[in-house]
């Protein structure tokens, strides 16, 4: 086990990343030891990301200590640039955090500088220039390489023709080199894709309520709405972020299952959401800043009301039911309201879709019955199927009789089998047991399907599985 | 005498004013879930009413997809596209099987009908029972249960037929695995398979149930039914079995029938 990361008071007692655990822990008698988690660094960047979103809607990550702001255009809201990584400055030293940052003409330059720079620089240029190789961060060859050949930095690179480079030390590092020294863009990718429409409100004094920040959150729908009615729109998909004054923030969502534009059902969700929360909306020392963005519309035209006024009963209702859809959802979470829709499939368990209702899943045409017929699917189903015991009168022949739950069911009647094959086309091994499937009654007067699974030339031994109830 | 009588009939008519605003069971009910068999929909005065409850429970543990099926045929028999809403815990799956579109779709029911609504536990279950409810434009809502439901009190069950009455929805309780006990539903039901009527070389036919009406506001319980689901028209029917017997006519479906005449003449 070896160290993956050190804090300032460990640098300072010759502590290295990288270093066995046990040489430190020699060398340190009170050793405080950390597990690494990596996914929770990265949760936390990802929570450090969304608070910056009040320098710049552009937020990329860096995984896995680091991130990138385009705040091109932005910085005169916090007085300038200085100003601005001052804000952050204290704000992240407030949880704690230390931050060694750069600015750059471009996102690369600016990430190099942050990492690799050394010695001060009169300008950016000449800092740039002054970086060692290893900013390029080619493979560790190639940097080799590099320095063997007496190229130290940045600026001894530059100074040859980029053609030599790239024959030299691949299109990689010429590449690098260009995009280092802005030849090249050097694109952000950025966290959060720029939601079409946003209201946001700052606040002088921190808001101390929620009560008081769910009153600003209808103020900023209203606004939102306002604006995609402009549009012709409505929304699908409304996010609350709420900023606390000590950098951290917290976002909360709503779905709609239709577009819309209306005020009350947006808020009735949002009320429906934040008392379903499991750790309840926590203002701290208070909220500066809130922000209702809109990420997902679709087209919504106006609807016309009957000329004696009131809309369409019909409508109406309609709209009810994916308000109670909605509704529901947003207190139980996506997965739980459902629709079911047909898959193209013979395989049983495969056959329907269960979507997600806030997807509003196209109807999409069922199998017709079979005239005459007793259904051949049973309507309630296991999945997975279920082990039972049957006694047959021959090895491949129909069961007589069968014992699930706990129970014992003498069949009385049966048809059968309905061979069902394993979808072949789909597995490497061209495998996969075919299942024979009997709809049996018993005496009670209850249908079950129960399927044998493989032919006794497929397997020695073929278990019974129960994996329906017939109404 | 006479004066008497008038006094009488007074007091009558205000009794029924005072019940039109305050209780619930004397409105006039918005109209019936009718199960296609005649002499069934007239002993319960035109079908299972709608603004009401209505109590299922499922005869023994197993019985569970017959009560189920009962429920959601009835529901699903109304024309049109009017949602069904299913409510259940999410362990339902696993204790009674997964509501299984292509088995509803088989049976003669529109599964884009449905929405299923699953809740982690029965706390919420009857919160979002309340909710649906008072959505009008449900073709029914099915609220499905295991077991003892002690959230479920008097109170609880006047509240949700005071919402379906409002609403003017119609609410089936789907009580598995429990017993029966006093509430507030309009009929409250015994639900069991019952054996169907065997197929050519003994398969088992269409689905056929064993209703018992355990109580009913209106009028007299008990009383007992074995009906036949007939999907290609949509409606119960007679049992097939019970028909033979009383001498009636076999409803077998057109296409056996020309198939057992053509045994019959070879």
């Amino acid at each position: 086990m070896r160290l993956a990361s050190v804090d300032a008071a460990a640098l300072a007692v010759g502590l290295r990343v990288g270093m066995p655990l046990a040489d430190a822990r020699a060398q340190i008698g009170e050793l405080t030891v950390v597990p690494h988690d990596p996914v929770l660094d990265q949760d936390w960047l990802d929570r450090l990301a969304q608070g910056c979103a009040r320098y710049s809607p552009l937020v990329s990550l860096d995984a896995p200590d680091g991130l990138i702001l385009d705040i091109a255009g932005a910085e005169h809201l916090y007085g300038g640039e200085a100003e601005l990584v001052r804000d952050a400055e204290r704000r992240l030293a407030r949880l704690g955090m230390t931050l060694r940052h750069a600015l750059g003409p471009t996102a690369d330059a600016a990430r190099a500088l942050a990492r690799y720079q050394t010695r001060p620089a009169p300008d950016e240029g000449q800092a740039i220039r002054r970086l060692p190789v290893a900013a390029l961060e080619l493979e560790a060859e190639a940097t080799t390489a590099l320095v063997r050949a007496g190229l130290k930095t940045i600026g001894d690179l530059a100074s040859r023709p980029m053609a030599n480079i790239a024959a030299r030390f691949g299109a990689d590092a010429a590449m690098a080199l260009r995009r280092l020294l802005g030849d090249a863009p050097s694109p952000l990718a950025p966290r959060i894709a720029l939601p079409p429409v946003v209201a946001e409100r700052r606040f002088a004094e921190p808001l101390g309520s929620t009560a008081h920040a769910t009153k600003v959150l209808a103020e900023l729908t209203g606004e939102a709405i306002e604006e995609l009615g402009e549009r012709g729109k409505g929304g699908r998909h409304f996010r609350a972020t709420f900023f606390r004054s000590d950098g951290l923030a917290r976002s909360i969502a709503i779905e709609t299952g239709h577009p819309t534009r209306d005020t009350g059902l947006v808020m009735r969700l949002f009320a429906e959401r934040m008392d379903s929360l499991a750790d309840p909306l926590d203002p701290g020392f208070g909220f500066d800043m809130i922000r209702l963005a809109v990420p997902r519309l679709e087209r919504l035209t106006a609807t016309q009301l009957k000329l004696e006024g009131g809309a369409v009963r019909t409508a109406n209702e309609g709209a009810a039911m994916d308000e109670l859809a909605d509704r529901l959802t947003t207190r139980l979470g996506r997965g739980r309201v459902r629709r079911l829709r047909p898959a193209d499939t013979h395989i049983p368990e495969q056959a329907q879709l269960e979507l997600p209702a806030a997807d509003a899943p196209l109807p999409l045409a069922w199998p017709a019955p079979e005239e005459g017929e007793p259904p051949t699917r049973p309507f309630h189903l296991f999945d997975p199927p279920q082990p039972i015991e049957v006694i047959a009168e021959v090895p491949d022949g129909p069961p007589h009789h069968f014992r699930w739950r706990r129970a014992t069911h003498a069949i009385r009647r049966y048809e059968g089998p309905e061979r069902i094959a394993a979808e072949w086309w789909r597995r490497r091994d061209n495998g996969g047991l075919t299942r024979d499937y009997y709809r049996v009654e018993d005496a009670q007067g209850r249908r079950f399907w129960l399927f044998r699974h493989g032919l006794y030339d497929e397997k020695p031994d073929p278990r019974w599985y129960i994996h329906g109830v017939f109404a | 005498m006479r004066e008497s009588s008038s006094q009488l009939a007074g007091l009558r008519k205000r009794i029924a004013r005072l019940a039109a605003n305050g209780g619930f069971e004397s409105r006039r009910a918005d109209g019936w879930l009718a199960s296609g068999h005649a002499s069934f929909d007239a002993a319960i005065g035109g079908g299972l009413m709608i603004g009401r409850t209505h109590e299922f429970f499922a005869a023994d543990a197993l019985d569970a997809t017959s009560a189920a099926a009962f429920a959601a045929l009835i529901a699903l028999r109304t024309p049109g596209k009017a949602p069904l809403i299913w409510l259940r815990t999410s362990d339902a799956g696993k204790r009674t099987g997964h509501i299984y579109a292509p088995g509803i779709a088989e049976l003669g029911g529109d599964p884009d009908r449905l929405l299923l609504v699953e809740t982690t536990d029965p706390k919420m279950l009857l919160a979002c029972a309340n909710d649906a409810i008072r959505c009008a434009g449900s073709a029914a809502v099915i609220v499905e249960s295991w077991g003892k439901f002690p959230l479920l009190d008097l109170t609880a069950g006047r509240r949700l037929a005071l919402g379906a009455r409002d609403a003017g929805t119609i609410l089936l309780m789907l009580r598995l695995n429990a017993a029966p006990a006093p509430s507030v539903a309009e009929t409250r039901w015994s639900v069991a398979a019952a054996a169907s009527h065997a197929l050519e070389a003994n398969a088992p036919g269409a689905p056929a149930f064993d209703l018992e009406l355990l109580r009913w506001r209106g009028g007299a319980a008990p009383a007992r039914w074995r009906l036949d689901w007939n999907h290609d028209e949509k409606a119960f029917g007679p049992n097939a079995d019970e028909a033979a017997l009383s001498g009636a006519l076999l409803p077998l479906p057109a296409r056996r029938a020309m198939a057992s005449h053509g045994a019959a003449a070879a």
